[in-house]
């Protein structure tokens, strides 16, 4: 759902903080705090009033000469403004991400500059595949999070509008204990599992392609 | 070195500006928190004309509960939340000793079991859970929280202390031994001091995780007087559906994240560390 937006944001901030700064203690809790907070009920009232048909974001919105827009009730928007959410979250991400490119070697960059290569070729070809791992893991981590999200559908919009939000956590909440389908219920949970467990092979195959580990067999 | 200091300067405008864009939705909410009801609403100054205390003073009695109040979901949170800490460090730490440092039959087969049930997600397993906990008759207390983690139920934990534990020389367990230390002293007075920033990690990680928890909260418990904070919060908005306050509820969700707050500020390099580490290695 939100996965690829918080993973992207995630990686630039590392970026921007990964060479040595100044403040970079102060930057980090900064861009930390929404995922300590994030998953509260507290942030997911706070997101209902920002959000509103009047609320915040559509006042900074009207002052620069933008109509204000229905982020809560438009069922094109509905699942966007949730998903919002979940990147602002982005934070545990970053850390992670932050601890990798840490640990690329100095003397790639170094050959790399030597042999003339650009600041966005360097990215690609020695950033990129030395995280790879770690980019792997964040994947896999996030998705399996976001596929469990239950909190802020529930309280922000409480699966509407339409059914636009009505993510797998909510249906199986319903069936299992407002309606009291449990047989039901069991077999969405089943069917989620399984979800989760062909995503996370699939990503474990296919990353023996595209995955470079340096310390290949080293442990495990 | 001009073009460097530029680069630099740059970035930092980048990474505060961003910071503040993400940052300024707490911000309004602790702003919004003392405003009145249509300020809300209708300005777009951040700072409210007059600071209401009121709307504190109102949300934390009222609560649109009647007889229950923001105190009785201080108290419950508190009394969830803190034994799960306490259980769970401790028994994720004797855990994780066991896996780390002893070989016993089936060890092979176990370790990679444990490790596969922190695939399973909470929402698939939450059905069973309930039916079991109902059995035992466990709803409405807090039971269902305390057991778990009494029994190193948390595989993320006992995954993330084994690896601090493969750091420590196994040279100081067998003098500890020589010394005559059994093996639950070895962990005592040996493991547990050097393990400490693995613990903090994990019993902050714990804490975090809970105070925040709404779904299992709102699945094991039923009666209001038992109600969290997560809990209790919901219900301010939910009993109101015609005018909810949003203002007393602003101020409500301002006191229900201020010791998360607290906590984060005074030991956030523990938290930037556990995810780090338990992120990377392995």
């Amino acid at each position: 759902m939100a996965v690829p937006g918080k993973l992207i944001l995630a990686l630039v901030v590392a970026m921007l903080l990964s060479t040595k700064i100044k403040g970079i203690g102060l930057y980090r809790s900064l861009y930390y705090l929404p995922s300590i907070l994030g998953g509260s009920v507290a942030v997911s009232v706070l997101w209902r009033v920002l959000f509103m048909r009047n609320g915040m974001i559509n006042q900074i919105l009207g002052t620069i000469g933008i109509p204000p827009i229905d982020w809560l009730t438009s069922p094109n928007l509905a699942l966007g403004t949730l998903s919002l959410l979940q990147v602002w979250q982005f934070g545990s991400a970053m850390v992670i991400f932050l601890a990798a490119l840490k640990q690329i070697p100095k003397e790639l960059f170094e050959a790399a500059e030597v042999d003339g290569a650009s600041k966005v070729r360097q990215f690609f070809t020695i950033t990129i595949p030395q995280i790879s791992s770690v980019i792997f893991f964040n994947l896999i981590m996030q998705t399996i999070q976001s596929l469990q999200n239950f909190t802020s559908a529930f309280v922000i919009t409480n699966g509407g509008p339409m059914r636009k939000t009505y993510i797998i956590g909510m249906k199986l909440y319903d069936d299992a204990f407002k309606n009291y389908n449990v047989g039901y219920a069991c077999a969405e949970s089943w069917i989620l599992f399984m979800v989760i467990l062909i995503l996370t092979a699939f990503v474990f195959r296919s990353s023996d392609a595209w995955v470079y580990y340096a310390d290949e067999g080293d442990r495990k | 070195m001009k073009r460097v200091q530029k680069d630099l300067l740059l970035r930092h405008l980048v990474l505060i500006v961003v910071g503040f864009i993400l940052i300024y939705p707490v911000i309004f909410m602790f702003f919004a928190s003392f405003k009145a009801s249509n300020e809300i609403f209708t300005s777009n100054r951040l700072f409210p004309d007059q600071f209401l205390w009121t709307n504190y003073m109102n949300g934390w009695t009222t609560g649109a509960t009647g007889k229950v109040n923001f105190s009785n979901f201080f108290v419950n949170t508190f009394a969830l939340v803190i034994p799960v800490v306490l259980f769970t460090v401790a028994s994720c730490s004797v855990v994780a000793y066991g896996f780390a440092r002893f070989n016993f039959p089936f060890r092979k087969i176990l370790f990679p079991i444990m490790i596969a049930t922190m695939m399973l997600p909470n929402t698939v397993i939450i059905i069973p859970r309930f039916i079991l906990f109902k059995n035992l008759n466990w709803l409405n207390t807090y039971l269902p929280f305390y057991m778990p983690a009494l029994f190193a139920c948390y595989p993320f934990f006992i995954f993330m202390i084994i690896q601090f534990m493969r750091n420590i020389p196994t040279s100081l367990d067998e003098s500890a031994k020589l010394d005559g230390c059994t093996s639950f002293q070895t962990l005592l007075h040996i493991m547990v001091p050097l393990l400490k920033p693995a613990i903090f990690s994990a019993g902050l990680f714990q804490f975090m995780w809970n105070w925040n928890d709404f779904y299992n909260q709102l699945i094991f418990i039923n009666t209001p007087k038992r109600f969290t904070l997560a809990l209790g919060l919901r219900l301010s908005i939910d009993a109101s559906t015609e005018a909810v306050r949003w203002n007393e509820v602003m101020a409500m969700s301002v006191c229900t994240i201020i010791p998360l707050f607290l906590l984060f500020f005074s030991a956030q390099k523990y938290f930037v560390e556990g995810t780090a580490t338990s992120g990377i290695k392995g």
